[in-house]
C-alpha cells in the first residue's frame, strides 16, 4: 500500500533518489514480470479464440460445448454439468482469499497470522492441483460412451447413462481364456478397447466381444437409459447439431459399434498414438491440444506458484522478514499468487462457459 | 553496510489493528461478490443452450462478469488500486491496448482464414 507513505511533490519524486511509483524495485519487476506472462495467457487465449472461429466459418464441425465435454463429478459420475469446474475455480478464489489474509497480517507484523494463512493458501494450491489431475484423467480416458462415428460419416457425441457390464461369458475358447469361462474384472478398460480396434459384433442379437488372446465372448449388459446421439460434425451443415433419441439412437450407436471398422467409436483424448488429439471424444484436435497446453501451462503456473509460497513460508517462519521489519516478500508471492488466479478466471469463461 | 540510496517503502505501509479490520472486512465482502458471480456464471452455462437464441447476451453478460472479477482481483486483492496512479496506468493501459488489438487482429483474420479454406479445401 504505497499509497499510504508519504506525498512527495512531483518534483522530489522524478528528481531522483526517489521511486516515481513509490514501491520498491521488487515489487515493480514482479508487476512487469506479472504483465508480460499475463501476455502469454492472452496470446494462448485470443490463438484458441483464433481457431475455433477458424474451424466454426466452414459450419461443418461444431466446436465442443463445455457445459457438454464437462459434466462429471468424482464417485458421482455424470450429468452435473460444470459443477466440477466450478468448484476447482472456487478453491482458487478461497487460495486467493487467504493468500491476501497473510499479506494483511504482514502489514501488522503479525507473523503468526501469515504463517497460519499462507499454510491454508499452500493446501488450497495443492487441493486445485490434484483437481486439475482429476480432470485430466478423465479428460484422456472419456465417457463411458464416446464419440462415435455413424453410417453416413457423420460424427456424435452420446449422452445418457451407460447400462454396466456385468460379465463376459466365453463362447469361443483361445490362448488364456476356456469355453463356459465368466470373466468379471477389467470389464470397462477391455470393452473400450474392443469398440476402438473394431472387435464387438452383434451375433443372433446378442453382443460380442472378441478379447485380445483371440476368444469370443458373449457380454453381459445392462440397457442404457436415455440414450442420446447430437451429431457434431457432417458434411452437409443442415445436419450439425440433430439429435437422435430412443431406440434410433441405440440402433445407430450399437449399429457403429459392431461395425468391425476401427476408430468407429473414439474415448477421450490420448497422449499416445500415430495421430495424437487427432482422434479425440470431444471435437477438432485443435480443441484437445488446447486444452491440454492452456491447463496444463496454467497448472505449471500454480504448481511453481505453491514452490514459491513453502519457500517463503520458511522464511516467514524463521523470521527472516519479521527481522527486516516488513513483509513485503509476501506480498510480492502473494502478487504471483493473485496472477494464478486472474488467469484461470478468463481461462474459466474462454474455455469451459462459452 | 546501510546504504543510503536504498528506500524501504515497505516500512510505511504498516498498519494497526483497527484499519486491519476495515481491510479484512473488505477482503470478505469481495469473497462473496465473487463467488456470487461464478454461481451466476455456472447457472447460466449450465442451463442456458448455445442454441437459445439469448446465448449471445449470455455470452456478452459471461464477458462482462469475467472483467468484473479480474477487476476486483487486481484492483483489491492486489492492491493495484492502493498504488499511484501512475503505476496503475503504466500496467494496464498498455497491456489493454495491446490485446484488444490483439483480439480484435486474430479474430478478424480467423474468418477470412476460415473462408479460404472452406473455399479453396484443404486435404
Amino acid at each position: 500500500m504505497a499509497g499510504t507513505s508519504a506525498q512527495l511533490d512531483s518534483k522530489t519524486l522524478w528528481g531522483g533518489k526517489e521511486s516515481p511509483f513509490q514501491t520498491s524495485y521488487g515489487k515493480l519487476m514482479m508487476w512487469f514480470f506479472l504483465v508480460s506472462d499475463a501476455l502469454t495467457f492472452g496470446g494462448l487465449l485470443v490463438s484458441y479464440g483464433f481457431t475455433r472461429h477458424d474451424v466454426s466459418v466452414s459450419g461443418t464441425e461444431l466446436w465442443p460445448i463445455g457445459e457438454e465435454t464437462f459434466n462429471s463429478l468424482p464417485f458421482l459420475g455424470h450429468g452435473y454439468p460444470l459443477i466440477y469446474v466450478a468448484l476447482m475455480t472456487f478453491i482458487l478464489i478461497v487460495s486467493s482469499v487467504t493468500m491476501v489474509l497473510a499479506v494483511e497480517a504482514g502489514h501488522r507484523m503479525d507473523k503468526k497470522g501469515v504463517i497460519k494463512w499462507m499454510i491454508a493458501t499452500i493446501i488450497g494450491g495443492f487441493f486445485f492441483l490434484g483437481s486439475q489431475a482429476w480432470e485430466w484423467y478423465h479428460f484422456t480416458h472419456g465417457s463411458e460412451f464416446g464419440k462415435v462415428e455413424l453410417a453416413d460419416g457423420s460424427q456424435a457425441i452420446v449422452q445418457g447413462h451407460f447400462g454396466e457390464i456385468e460379465k463376459f461369458t466365453v463362447t469361443k475358447g483361445g490362448k488364456e481364456h476356456k469355453v463356459g469361462t465368466e470373466i468379471k474384472e477389467d470389464l470397462m478398460h477391455q470393452f473400450q478397447h474392443a469398440a476402438e480396434s473394431g472387435h464387438l459384433h452383434m451375433h443372433n442379437d446378442l453382443l460380442q466381444i472378441q478379447l485380445e488372446d483371440g476368444s469370443v465372448a458373449n457380454v453381459s449388459k445392462k440397457v442404457d437409459e436415455d440414450l442420446t446421439l447430437i451429431i457434431k460434425k457432417d458434411a452437409n451443415p443442415e445436419n450439425i447439431g440433430k439429435r437422435y433419441e430412443g431406440a434410433e439412437a441405440q440402433k445407430k450407436y450399437y449399429e457403429a459399434l459392431t461395425s468391425g471398422a476401427e476408430n468407429r467409436v473414439i474415448f477421450g483424448a490420448k497422449f499416445f498414438g500415430d495421430d495424437q488429439f487427432g482422434l479425440n471424444e470431444y471435437g477438432p484436435q485443435q480443441y484437445a491440444q488446447f486444452f491440454y497446453f492452456i491447463t496444463g501451462f496454467h497448472g505449471f503456473h500454480v504448481f511453481s506458484g505453491v514452490v514459491i509460497n513453502i519457500i517463503i513460508l520458511i522464511g516467514v517462519i524463521l523470521g527472516t522478514y519479521h527481522k527486516r521489519g516488513h513483509y513485503e516478500m509476501v506480498e510480492k508471492t502473494g502478487l504471483y499468487w493473485h496472477f494464478v488466479d486472474l488467469v484461470w478466471v478468463f481461462v474459466f469463461t474462454f474455455f469451459y462457459l462459452v | 553496510m546501510k546504504r543510503d540510496d536504498l528506500i524501504e517503502y515497505s516500512l510505511h505501509a504498516h498498519h494497526n489493528e483497527e484499519h486491519g479490520k476495515k481491510i479484512r472486512k473488505k477482503i470478505w465482502r469481495v469473497t462473496a461478490l465473487l463467488t456470487i458471480v461464478t454461481v451466476v456464471e455456472v447457472a447460466l452455462g449450465a442451463y442456458i443452450k448455445q442454441s437459445s437464441s439469448i446465448w449471445p447476451l449470455v455470452k456478452w453478460s459471461f464477458i462482462i462478469m469475467t472483467l468484473l472479477k479480474a477487476g476486483y482481483i487486481v484492483m483489491v486483492f492486489m492492491h493495484l488500486g492502493d498504488e499511484k496512479k501512475w503505476l496503475r496506468g503504466f500496467i494496464l493501459v498498455p497491456y489493454f491496448l495491446f490485446m484488444l488489438y490483439l483480439i480484435f487482429v486474430a479474430l478478424w483474420e480467423a474468418i477470412a482464414v476460415g473462408e479460404a479454406w472452406t473455399t479453396y479445401g484443404g486435404a
